[in-house]
């Protein structure tokens, strides 16, 4: 093992194990710093907003952000930068200044340590905090796959070690601070991972903008590939990298702008504001005053971070058309003459020197919408004719051979300079365990103050439980990782679907609590049990790309992905947009006629007694 | 505008900055503002 790792270079091996060292004394200072389970639980109420401010980015952006959706920028273009707006807008500022104070006082003064236990107690319900913990539990772990996957799989390949190793490695590395520091622990070394994804991204986003000319140039060479779209992402409505994709409804060619702006903008954009491992942190600081003082922080912050990594995403597409390998072969469609742009059958020189047509993995004739840089003087037959071999460079998703995760390592690898390689490892590092810290610790609360402390009440002590409860919801995340490995659809969007999930069930109960003081206890009960079985059936039957992975559908409607699979953009709708407007709505009727709770309880909650 | 094809992605490209500093002003104007500490004596219950 240690053989293979050397070939990645002693500065990088010596950057990773200074990383590692710093983190795990930033473990040790959370664990030394831990004196009772308020600070285990919630960092003792007490954190700086800058630390508050980089954890809750840090915790928000993974891998998945970075690398998952940049990817998907450099597939669909900059219409994706509606989630950076939604992320900056909804998750830091509405989040911050108008969720964030509530949230923080009627968190405190109920003594509610989790997200379930807030709304548990808000509602005066045991059956909530139980449910909401047994949605965290089993749904969780599915979110934190994905991110164990991508960063075991990033290891893997970067350091030339076997994939279940690095899954190994990579967990107890990241459990390991979990279960000895706590929240605090998490908090600190959130911070310092924040910190050099910042520095990361930074360099990122100045290096590819100067790389490309500046921004207005790299626009406009983006602009001028819009000829380049594949065939199959034009027929649902790719228009080009800086266009929206076609809006409408009713035809196959408008399945991207639903796509693009329900699941990828709307599911997790909106579903960040009840997020449980996020909601948890406005509960870690004093007062309102250091949720104001993080809010320009969180901004900025999640600017440079997915605003860099779609933006990047996007404008990879001019790089490698300006200046990616070239290709060989002979043309077969003109697609702009004007900018000599056409798609080429890639071809190469057999053994005996005469060209041929090289085959895809899918047995088909191996095709890309090139910029053609050169017409050479060779010349190949096909169908009793002569054609001419033309050279040219093509788009991100043909260099990246197919694969959408592989864009953004793919642009790192040939577009920086080498040293910033070291530097973008430890920012994809520290985007995963950033995340997977946090889902580690929100499960094991899931599991043990919500569950096994409302089930068994003379418990004992909270600390130890919620560490074995670390322990366990860990076991269950790795496991978990081997199962759905071999899923990639279901990994690619368990962020956005355990978002959109969080949004659907969640959102109104949590919304109701903070503000509505007759949002009643039946209310919140029927909105989460609605939203979570309005989210579980549309994944399970309707949403086509999910639905068809799970495979429940295929088996009632003879093989279709999808129960409404005859009527066009209605399986490429996020159950965020059905489930959240029913869970609303069930909220403010049951609300209307139900009984209004108890007012000495509501004084307590929003402190007028 | 700014080389960009669409009336749409441009607002978006615009509402990002914009969103952002909106953060950092709002951050500069309530920096001192909004202690509403809990007091031990409002978590007795």
């Amino acid at each position: 093992m240690l053989a293979q790792a050397q070939t990645v270079g002693i500065g990088t091996i010596i950057a990773v194990l200074a990383y590692l060292l710093l983190v795990v004394w930033l473990g040790w200072l959370g664990y030394s710093r831990t004196k009772n389970a308020a600070d285990y639980l919630v960092g003792g109420r007490q954190t700086h907003p800058f630390i508050m401010a980089l954890s809750y980015g840090a915790t928000f952006i993974s891998t998945s952000a970075i690398v998952g959706f940049g990817g998907v920028a450099g597939l669909f273009g900059m219409s994706v930068l509606w989630l950076t707006f939604l992320n900056i807008f909804v998750g830091i500022f509405i989040a911050f200044v108008f969720l964030g104070g509530p949230a923080r006082r009627i968190g405190h003064r109920l003594d509610a340590h989790t997200f379930p236990e807030l709304l548990g107690r808000r509602y005066q319900s045991k059956f909530i905090q139980v449910f909401v913990g047994i949605v965290i539990f089993l749904f969780m772990p599915l979110y934190a796959a994905a991110v164990l996957i991508g960063g075991s799989e990033f290891i893997s390949t970067q350091f030339g070690v076997d994939y279940n190793a690095a899954l190994l490695i990579f967990s107890v590395i990241t459990a390991a601070y979990v279960i000895m520091g706590g929240l605090k622990g998490v908090m600190y070394t959130d911070a310092l991972q924040g910190s050099i994804m910042f520095i990361g991204m930074m360099i990122l986003l100045i290096w590819a903008y100067v790389k490309i000319g500046g921004v207005v140039a790299g626009h406009q060479a983006l602009t001028d590939m819009a000829s380049l779209v594949p065939g199959k992402l034009r027929e649902i409505g790719h228009q080009g990298w800086t266009a929206m994709p076609l809006f409408g409804w009713g035809d196959k060619k408008f399945d991207l702008w639903w796509t693009v702006i329900t699941t990828i903008s709307m599911g997790v954009g909106i579903g960040v504001l009840a997020q449980p491992q996020l909601v948890v942190r406005f509960m870690t600081v004093k007062s309102k005053r250091e949720l104001n003082r993080a809010v320009p922080i969180g901004g900025v912050f999640i600017l440079a971070m997915t605003g860099v990594a779609f933006t990047v995403g996007a404008l990879s597409n001019a790089y490698f058309n300006k200046y990616g390998s070239e290709f060989s072969g002979r043309i077969v469609k003109t697609l702009n003459q004007e900018k000599g742009q056409a798609v080429l059958q890639i071809m190469k020189k057999d053994d005996a020197g005469k060209w041929a047509d090289i085959m895809g993995k899918d047995g088909k004739p191996a095709m890309a919408p090139i910029t053609i840089t050169e017409t050479t003087s060779e010349t190949a037959a096909v169908d009793q004719q002569t054609v001419p071999i033309v050279k040219g460079r093509s788009i991100s998703i043909v260099y990246a051979g197919g694969n959408l995760s592989q864009i953004i390592p793919m642009y790192v690898t040939t577009a920086m300079p080498k040293w910033f390689g070291v530097i973008f490892l430890l920012t994809l590092l520290s985007a995963a365990m950033s995340t997977l810290s946090s889902q580690f610790h929100t499960i094991g609360t899931g599991i043990g103050r919500d569950i096994y402390e409302q089930v068994r009440p003379n418990h004992g002590g909270t600390v130890a439980i919620t560490r074995m409860a670390i322990v366990v919801g860990i076991i269950i995340a790795v496991l978990w990782s081997y199962f759905f490995r071999e899923s990639p659809i279901i990994i690619a969007r368990a962020t956005a679907i355990f978002f959109g999930l969080c949004a659907s069930a969640f959102l109104p109960a949590f919304i109701g609590g903070l503000f509505f003081k007759r949002m009643t206890k039946a209310a919140a009960i029927c909105s989460i049990v609605v939203g979570f079985l309005a989210t579980g059936f549309w994944l399970l039957l309707v949403k086509a790309q999910e639905a068809g992975d799970i495979g429940i559908v295929q088996k009632i409607t003879d093989g279709k992905n999808s129960i409404l699979a005859g009527y066009p953009n209605w399986p490429s709708v996020d159950p965020i947009v059905v489930a959240l407007p029913i869970s609303i709505i069930v909220a403010v009727v049951v609300s209307i006629v139900t009984k209004a709770p108890d007012k000495e309880h509501i004084d307590k909650c929003f402190g007028e007694k | 505008m700014l080389g960009l094809q669409d009336k749409w992605v441009v607002l978006v490209y615009i509402l990002c900055a914009a969103s952002a500093s909106l953060c950092v002003i709002y951050g500069f104007f309530a920096w001192n503002k909004g202690d509403d500490s809990v007091k031990p004596e409002d978590v007795k219950w």
